[in-house]
């Protein structure tokens, strides 16, 4: 039964309070006691040598504390930046990753790398020290491109990894999936690019480093979506601090997809250099260091080709990529267009054979890892415009030919031919009613009365699968993960009846303090407003894992689901002992403990006080009532749905404007229909982004970053975007013990097949993201 | 330095800044009212919106000295006492906010925005938030905050 505050219930978010009225705490917003201000130089070439660096003058400027460069670090023992994930090339070879120093020491291999922080007490002097800093650059050739790097005559990036190669990786059968290629009745051929994103996060990345020298501890506050994994990583491989001496605090952040998960240069350096200084330094990007050196996203090349045999069934699939991962391979870099990639390529169908090789070559640009998707947008743009034109070059409607080629709902677990093994879903049921929902049989009447109108209307489609809840620590650990993917949860009531749940996740905009406390109202019987849930410190929470891959609800929100059974576990025996009654006799429901056939019962409350004034208490049992558990999940989870969006295009400006949106989406089961929608929402339009508005370019000529302003960058605004319809089916996940698969990513995974699909049906021809007005004009043009 | 003298949320505030110091900068780093935020540096993304003389502005692009004198309302400014705005309690209401960076520049927007206009749809509200970006929500959660807010607020 859903109560107005337990699961599945839209309960307005907790934290919002403080958001509305101005009170948020972000992390520039919190200043310290002697508070320095950093600023970095970066470099303004995409490759150079640094032939020498004088600070002489702006060691005399006003306001200054010290300039600090990458010799410094060296000298002080501060290790590189390091990738956290190791891929096995097709040879057996391991990936190659340059050693990344988190200020450069000799080079500077793209533009707006690090090379000196300068440190002065406001933020205003340290920009005008900056620029009394002498730095003799001598510019070597670079390379943008990925086809280009990896190219024979490319310019050599680093003098260790010749040809720019980082790994050639692979994944299914190639006999098996040549063989179909070579026998089949139809084979589509195309060329994709998946166009290079910035992440974007409203509030810049920032850190804040605090040093206390009584007990030698390093605080680092920082935009992090995981600050134990920083802790870990800051202490184990860069030798900041040891980890009981070094604190990491992610307070309130504004947004992250994927961009502030991993170990950036700028707060390994604020880390340290808080403690050689002695002085807390805070460092806040604006908004154009933030397009230079966030993590970028996406940016694949593509050669795929789908076989089918004459009813339109896939007979094999094979893919080529090159994949673009900057300069140097950052935190997860590695497993973005490798297994959260390949692993994905099977979509929500019966493929016999898949086969898929990865290259991944090194270029003159910011780092690319993981944003909002990492990987599995890739996988879905490539199978869902394959299949798409597939259907199109067959005569076979594109609806008609994903349901010839669903796995069947009888079929799970379900194994695919790229190691995973989907446990449940319902795909044809997700399309029949998105087709329902957009009236799909009235389009062709839609379409002939644009005609009239001298406009193109289309139809897209974009059936996908994501794996989430990453992941099973030795799965994940067999395929080169550096780390274990469990989350923590702690419940720890107060004598007086209140609960602090304290999780490895973190919320930078998901709405974990309300989805987590209506797990925990639910299931134990306590008001919600007196459940608080308590993230983002690793002085106060328990070892945990963060949030990304949208795992934070199926990983950590079923860890609390283990720590709350510790809970019902203990206070069965507390309540035996008060009612008299044997504990095989107690019966729990919503926080009640009652004897059974007795109207004899305790409250959640009466038991949590007992547990801590324990005067009439079992003998075996330790008092206090605080339960951790660690929750390493079964298996990955399978959201999925199917997507259809319908546009027009007028011909003579070459807009698109988007008519209708409708999602239908398989969650599993749902703790807050409104955050999942709202998930959805912000998922599409970034999805939305990518295919109509957003790119990164940098101009090859120079190596500059072109569009590294808001101006230059085209972020959807309000009337980008139209009003989408969102639904859900709920076929419950069976690997974690709440039924849920997570929402987070999939309309950023969605929603650039679908539109794109739904551009060249209207065109009736060929374009790549984004579909500017200049490229839709001139292909509605003939140009 | 100048001194400049002007009312923030009622209150009558003075300072010596520099000529060149940032209406933003001057009520995050003097008046430590950090509910006013910072998302770009091209006067692009509405973080930062304040009202200046009941006139929605983005502090980022004016300077403390030009708030001379001027009525100046921060997002901490907008409730009375605990009295929500009618923006502020739709927004929760309706779901307008994930992250909540942009939501205070959004909600400082919106207020004019209804303030305004007369009448307000969907297409006209996304126009009037052509100068905010928020990179969470879709937008869609904050139209329909609006909507409901406006009723509200004409009541
Ligand atoms: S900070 Fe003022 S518009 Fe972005
Ligand atoms: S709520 Fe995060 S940017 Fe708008």
């Amino acid at each position: 039964m859903t109560t107005e505050t337990g699961i599945g219930a839209s309960v307005r978010r907790k934290e919002d309070k403080r958001f509305i009225i101005g009170k948020g705490r972000y992390l520039d917003d919190i200043t310290k006691p002697g508070q320095t201000y950093g600023y970095f130089i970066r470099s303004p070439y995409a490759h150079a040598k640094i032939n020498s660096i004088d600070t002489s003058e702006a060691l005399k400027a006003p306001g200054i504390v010290d300039i600090l460069t990458g010799p410094d670090m060296e000298a002080d023992g501060i290790g590189p930046i390091i990738c956290g994930w190791g891929i096995t090339s097709k040879d057996g070879t391991p990936h190659k990753a340059p050693a990344h120093p988190a200020l450069a020491v000799s080079h500077v291999k793209y533009v707006g790398h690090q090379v000196a922080l300068v440190v002065a007490e406001t933020l205003q002097q340290a920009r005008d020290a900056a620029e009394l800093v002498e730095i003799d650059y001598e510019e070597l050739p670079h390379v943008i491109e990925v086809g280009d790097a990896l190219a024979s005559d490319a310019p050599q990036i680093h003098d260790d990894i010749p040809g720019n190669l980082s790994f050639d990786w692979e994944i299914g059968d190639r006999a098996a999936a040549e063989q179909a290629i070579a026998s089949a009745h139809h084979v589509t051929r195309m060329d994709l690019r998946n166009n290079r994103l910035i992440p974007n996060a409203m509030e810049p990345r920032a850190a804040l480093g605090e040093y206390d020298a009584g007990t030698d501890e390093i605080t680092l506050y920082t935009t992090s979506q995981n600050p134990h994994v920083h802790r870990l990583v800051l202490s184990a491989f860069n030798a900041v601090a040891p980890e009981h001496k070094l604190r990491v605090i992610a307070p309130d952040v504004g947004g992250g997809f994927g961009s502030k998960i991993f170990i950036y240069s700028e707060e390994t350096v604020c880390a340290w250099a808080t403690k050689k200084l002695d002085r807390p330094i805070k460092w806040t990007a604006d908004r154009s260091e933030s397009f230079l050196s966030d993590a970028h996203g996406r940016d694949h090349e593509t050669h795929a080709e789908m076989a089918f045999d004459a009813d339109g069934k896939i007979l094999g699939f094979k893919v080529s990529t090159k994949a673009n991962v900057g300069c140097y391979l950052s935190t997860f870099a590695s497993a973005v267009p490798t297994y959260l990639y390949g692993t994905l390529l099977n979509g929500q169908y019966t493929m016999p054979a898949i086969y898929c090789e990865v290259q991944a070559g090194f270029t003159n640009t910011a780092p690319v890892d993981a944003y909002r998707g990492a990987g599995r947008p890739e996988a879905t743009y490539v199978v869902e415009r394959m299949i798409e034109i597939g259907a199109r070059e067959m005569g076979i409607d594109p609806g008609e030919i994903r349901k010839r080629n669903f796995i069947p709902p009888d079929a799970y677990p379900y194994e695919t031919p790229v190691i995973m093994a989907y446990d449940s879903g319902n795909y044809a049921l997700a399309m029949d009613k998105a087709q329902a929902a957009i009236d799909y049989s009235g389009f062709e009447a839609r379409k002939a009365e644009s005609a009239q109108r001298g406009k193109l209307r289309g139809i897209g489609y974009s059936a996908f699968i994501e794996a989430c809840g990453i992941a099973p620590s030795a799965a994940v650990g067999s395929l080169g993960a550096g780390v274990g993917l469990w989350e923590s949860a702690q419940v720890r009531f107060n004598p007086t009846g209140s609960v602090t749940v304290f999780t490895g996740s973190h919320s930078h905009g998901q709405g974990h303090e309300t989805t987590f406390a209506q797990i925990v109202s639910d299931q134990l019987g306590v008001p919600i407003d007196q459940v608080e849930i308590s993230h983002g410190d690793t002085g106060k929470v328990p070892f945990g894992m963060g949030t990304y891959g949208s795992r934070s609800l199926a990983v950590g929100g079923s860890a609390i689901m283990k720590a709350i059974d510790k809970v019902v576990e203990k206070s069965k025996k507390i309540a035996a002992h008060t009612l008299e009654a044997s504990v095989e006799d107690i019966e729990h429901s919503g926080g009640v403990f009652s004897v059974a056939g007795t109207d004899k019962k305790m409250t959640m409350a009466e038991i949590a006080f007992s547990a801590y004034v324990p005067h009439n208490y079992p003998a075996d049992v330790e008092p206090g009532m605080d339960e951790t558990a660690f929750y390493d999940p079964l298996n990955f989870t399978f959201p999925a749905g199917t997507h259809i969006a319908e546009v027009e295009i007028d011909p003579e400006t070459g807009t698109t404007e988007i008519l209708d949106w409708v999602a239908v989406d398989d969650f599993g089961n749902v703790i807050n229909p409104m955050i999942v929608e709202g998930q959805v929402h912000g998922g599409l339009a970034q999805g939305i982004g990518q295919a109509l508005l957003e790119n990164c370019v940098y101009d090859k000529e120079s190596g500059q970053l072109l569009t590294g302003s808001y101006m230059d960058y085209c972020m959807p605004r309000a009337d980008d975007l139209p009003t989408f319809r969102v639904e859900t089916i709920n076929t419950p996940c069976t690997t974690n013990p709440l039924g849920v698969k997570g929402c987070g990513e999939a309309g950023a995974i969605s929603a650039p097949a679908a539109l794109m699909n739904a551009i060249t049906n209207a065109l009736g021809k060929e374009i790549d993201m984004p579909a500017t007005p200049e490229k839709v004009w001139r292909a509605a043009q003939g140009l | 330095m100048p001194t400049v003298s002007m009312t923030v949320n009622g209150k009558q505030v003075s300072a010596d800044v520099s000529s060149n110091t940032l209406l933003v900068t001057f009520i995050r780093e003097n008046l430590k009212l950090t509910g006013t935020h910072v998302g770009c540096d091209t006067s692009q993304c509405g973080a930062c919106v304040v009202h200046v003389n009941g006139n929605s502005a983005k502090s980022c692009t004016m300077l403390a000295v030009q708030a001379e004198g001027a009525e100046i309302t921060t997002i901490e400014g907008l409730a009375k006492g605990n009295d929500l705005h009618p923006m502020q309690k739709s927004f929760q209401e309706n779901h307008g906010l994930q992250c909540g960076f942009c939501t205070t520049g959004m909600i400082m927007s919106a207020v004019d925005l209804v303030n305004k206009s007369d009448k307000l749809d969907d297409a006209s509200i996304r126009e009037g938030l052509e100068g905010n970006i928020c990179r969470c929500t879709g937008y869609q959660n904050i139209v329909k905050s609006i909507q409901a807010a406006a009723k509200e607020m004409e009541a």
